[in-house]
């Protein structure tokens, strides 16, 4: 018998629930640090000592220098703390959004349009 | 006694604060958004608060996932904005509402909310932008309460808990001996998700619905579970637990002022709605 939860029910979606918040915990803590900008710094001047000094993974390690934002999220990445590396490299939302489903900025910008329907 | 006059609901995209910093209010793809607010700030001008309540989410500012509290209340004297890392412009600090904030606090746990109390907090986008789009002097002619719902790591609160809270916030203010007049800001939303395969993902139906519910039947959303508002709503979408405990510090039968409704801003579907207490 179990009383775990049916793991993240919803497709394309990664319920930041306690099992991804241990799991993600150095990378968020890092990009937690991020809301300083003698931090963002110091991240760009030497990126290897700086996720070293958070104890980042090797799974982790690989989503950061890759830029890869499912990589992240698969690392234990959540959407508010990864936004503040995304800032580092003055990505938007439609930037994110475009990687992450594969299609470029235009057609994510489209698909947000056609959201109204009309 | 201190009176709820109303409540104002809004989304607090971080891309506002660019926008407002830039003047862009009325350029083709802002307008639509910001014209929804010179009737709320005429509203503003004839309910006249004394204190805001502001409903909303940490986005990683004040809290870190080292200890994440469920609801936590602000009791600070004054409450400070900061870099939250993508170069938004700080906006200038609230002064704070401390007498209020301690009886806010005595009456919600006295309720069985098990509060985290903060004695000093900084406030992100969440609390400043919507500030700014009611009072876009930012000169704050108000004192502030923080009240932080975390929609950021699961398990979430409840909407059913959420709309409760409001309600144990409505009694709390109506309690109150001073002679304050206070408006309820709730802020997030609405729907939207940034993150994973599905990011991009509205919900222009479910969003209609929301908002319409909370005039005439307040409780609609607190069927769904958090899991199946993240479904209809996002990952992000579900921010809209704010606005439910907002809804909650009104008496059952509420008057819709004015709603404005836009696709997109950003990744996300902007929503506004103010509403008076009816009688
Ligand atoms: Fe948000």
């Amino acid at each position: 018998m179990s009383t775990i939860k049916p793991h993240q029910p919803v497709p394309g979606t990664t319920i930041f629930d306690g099992e991804q918040a241990r799991k993600g915990y150095a990378l968020n803590k890092m990009c937690y640090s991020f809301n300083e900008a003698a931090n963002r710094a110091a991240f760009l001047a030497n990126e290897d000592s700086y996720c070293e000094r958070y104890g980042l993974n090797a799974e982790q390690r690989e989503a950061i220098r890759n830029r890869n934002v499912l990589q992240l999220i698969a690392a234990g990445g959540n959407a508010y703390y990864l936004a503040k590396f995304a800032g580092i490299f003055r990505l938007d939302m439609q930037d994110i959004g475009a990687q992450q489903t594969g299609l470029t900025k235009d057609e994510f910008k489209a698909k947000l349009l056609a959201a109204r329907g009309e | 006694m201190a009176k709820i006059v109303g409540t104002v609901s809004t989304s607090h995209i971080p891309a506002i604060g660019g926008a407002i910093h830039k003047g862009l209010q009325n350029d083709p793809y802002w307008k639509p958004f910001f014209d929804g607010f010179p009737p709320v700030r005429d509203w503003l001008a004839t309910v006249r608060p004394d204190v805001v309540i502001v409903a909303y989410n940490d986005h990683g500012l004040n809290f870190f996932l080292d200890k994440m509290p469920t609801f936590a209340v602000g009791a600070a004297a004054e409450y400070s904005n900061a870099d939250e890392g993508w170069g938004i412009p700080v906006l200038p600090p609230f002064q704070g509402d401390q007498a209020l904030s301690w009886h806010l606090i005595e009456s919600l746990v006295g309720e069985d909310f098990d509060l985290v109390t903060c004695q000093e907090m900084v406030v992100d986008h969440a609390l400043t932008l919507p500030m700014a789009l009611l009072w876009p002097e930012q000169n704050w002619p108000v004192r502030v309460i923080p009240v932080v719902v975390n929609t950021v790591q699961a398990p979430l609160p409840s909407a059913a808990r959420c709309y409760k809270l409001g309600q144990a916030i409505g009694r709390a203010v109506a309690s109150w001996p001073g002679d304050e007049r206070v408006v309820v800001l709730g802020t997030g939303g609405l729907s939207h998700q940034l993150d994973g395969e599905r990011a991009g993902f509205i919900n222009k139906d479910f969003d209609l619905k929301f908002i319409d519910s909370l005039t005439a039947n307040p409780a609609w959303a607190t069927q769904y579970s958090t899991l199946e508002l993240v479904e209809l709503a996002g990952t992000q979408g579900v921010e809209l637990l704010n606005w439910l405990v907002a809804r909650g510090t009104l008496p059952e039968k509420a008057r819709q002022v004015h709603v404005n409704y836009h696709i997109p801003i950003s990744n996300t579907a902007s929503g506004l709605l103010v509403l008076e207490p009816e009688g």
